[in-house]
């Protein structure tokens, strides 16, 4: 198939003995907009650094049918905000420019025409007037927004969001998967959240991920199908009737459920 | 003032105090931004080890702490990445390990060991031709390789498992960064000593980030921080006659404190 952008094929992935992902197969697709949810603990994060090449499977394979370039940027990421230190001396344009493929291996300088796209991005992520602000004196929905313009400066394929919607605020995350939504278009994209009710309505595709990976075809998974997969994780529904609905109980998850 | 430029050894001294301020002010910011502070210290303490078998075996002391903080630097990065024993554990024994072989090859060199103090305080008054050869050719590497891979060095201190993800060179950088760092702390040994050369790699940077806050602009004021220190240290302790090493730090830490109470007035005023 020629939409195909990654697949992952039988892959297993283990720490010191303990297996964190089992036999996984994933398939992801230039219109997709997949939703992986599951359980602290159940390989979320494994399973993005896995993809991202950052670890290599302990048996099965990864297959990229990206357009190739220098520097994996193809591959759009956005990390978990607490990943790096808030006191960095460093500008939020230049956290931004840091996404680009290193073209020239020897040249210190960003040409003009890369400045020009880190510009594009924040007009359209709304952060133009933080440019020369450093990094540590932003808000958490604003470094978000410069992280998110990090990962898309590169003109990403796929983009991987590693739990977006830690530590922002309500309206940002809304707008997020507003923006999120129309990149679609042009990319396709991989959300990992822990709030499942929210993302619902934007994602085509759910994947439960604990140790095992299910890819549930449509944006609609039922309790008792989380209950399958064997996917303990909370569920709020943002209906007419907000309610909360517990997966498979098992004792040994016991304190993941709460947020 | 021109009396004393007159003299080789004054000459040597302003030489090394522009090479030590040039070196330390990129390094430090390096190791400030980084927070390796005290691997740094871990790195100065174990190259004492060094110093005593150089002491031990009849050959230059700086050539074996030299040997001793890169070999000890390369493994504190690389045991960092691989290990499960505590990174700043694994420091501590390193710094202490050091210091023990230092003290016992110094001590069985027979006779006296002549200018162990310098080595311990520092004094930029005996300064050679040949530490300054070697500072000068350890700016001239650390010049270039910040002119060709600045980006680079930015990018992987800033957020090393991101640029991972972008396939940047992060272990070469990481290694050739620590071997830089070591190698500036030795050098620098010999103008203000192991106990004091942390000092000359922090508090220029430290004062620097007061007022700008990108970390070009942090390396630029801290070499202009740090020759200033060094060369008002060595004045000072000329026409005080007091240790330089010591003299120099005393004056950036006084320079520190003026520049806190320089900060505080201009954010009183900006905010009335």
């Amino acid at each position: 198939m020629s939409d195909l952008l990654l697949k992952i094929e039988n892959a297993s992935v283990s720490f010191d003995g303990v297996s964190i992902l089992q036999d996984i197969n994933l398939e992801v697709r230039k219109s997709d907009f997949i939703g992986v949810i599951g359980p602290n603990g159940g390989g979320k994060t494994t399973l993005v650094k896995l993809m991202l090449g950052l670890l290599r499977p302990d048996k099965g394979k990864i297959i990229y049918h990206l357009s190739h370039d220098t520097g994996n940027t193809k591959i759009g990421y956005l990390p978990q905000v607490h990943s790096f230190d808030k006191k960095f001396p460093i500008t939020v344009q230049d956290v931004i420019l840091s996404g680009l493929p290193s073209t020239h291996k020897f040249v210190s300088k960003h040409t003009g025409d890369e400045k020009e796209k880190a510009v594009y991005w924040m007009d359209r992520l709304g952060i133009s007037s933080l440019s020369r602000k450093p990094i540590g004196n932003l808000s958490g929905g604003e470094m978000q927004r410069v992280f998110l313009c990090r990962s898309l400066i590169s003109e990403p394929e796929l983009l991987i969001l590693d739990e977006p919607d830690t530590y922002v605020d309500n309206l940002f995350e809304k707008e997020l998967y507003e923006e999120l939504k129309e990149l679609n278009h042009k990319m396709a994209v991989f959300l990992v959240s822990h709030d499942v009710g929210t993302i619902t309505s934007y994602i085509k595709s759910i994947a439960c991920v604990n140790k095992h990976l299910h890819h549930h075809p449509s944006n609609i998974i039922t309790n008792k199908q989380l209950a399958s997969y064997n996917c303990p994780v909370q569920i709020i529904t943002h209906g007419d009737v907000p309610h909360t609905v517990l997966g498979k109980h098992d004792h040994k998850h016991d304190h993941e459920h709460q947020h | 003032m021109h009396e004393l430029l007159s003299y080789d050894f004054f000459r040597n001294a302003m030489l090394a105090a522009m090479l030590a301020a040039v070196s330390c002010g990129i390094m430090g910011t390096y190791i400030v931004s980084k927070r390796i502070v005290f691997i740094s210290g871990g790195i100065t303490h174990a190259s004492f080890g060094g110093i005593g078998l150089g002491y031990y075996f009849g050959i230059n002391p700086i050539l074996g702490a030299a040997i001793f903080a890169v070999f000890s630097a390369l493994g504190i990065e690389y045991s960092s990445r691989r290990t499960e024993i505590r990174e700043d554990s694994a420091i501590a024994i390193l710094w202490a390990l050091g210091m023990a072989v230092g003290v016992i090859f110094v001590f069985m060199t027979p006779g006296y060991a002549p200018n162990l103090m310098s080595y311990l305080f520092g004094n930029i008054l005996t300064v050679n031709t040949s530490d300054l050869y070697m500072l000068l050719v350890l700016c001239i590497v650390i010049i270039i390789f910040f002119t060709l891979q600045f980006k680079h060095i930015l990018y992987i201190a800033f957020d090393e498992e991101f640029a991972r993800a972008r396939r940047l060179p992060v272990n070469m950088i990481k290694y050739v960064m620590i071997s830089l760092v070591a190698l500036t702390i030795v050098f620098n040994i010999r103008v203000v000593g192991i106990i004091l050369v942390i000092s000359l790699l922090t508090i220029p940077q430290t004062i620097a980030n007061m007022f700008v806050k990108r970390f070009f602009n942090i390396m630029i004021f801290s070499v202009l921080i740090a020759l200033l220190g060094t060369i008002s240290g060595l004045i000072l302790s000329y026409l005080f006659d007091i240790p330089s090493g010591a003299a120099i730090i005393f004056f950036l830490v006084s320079l520190f404190f003026v520049a806190r109470i320089m900060k505080w007035i201009i954010l009183k005023t900006s905010s009335i």
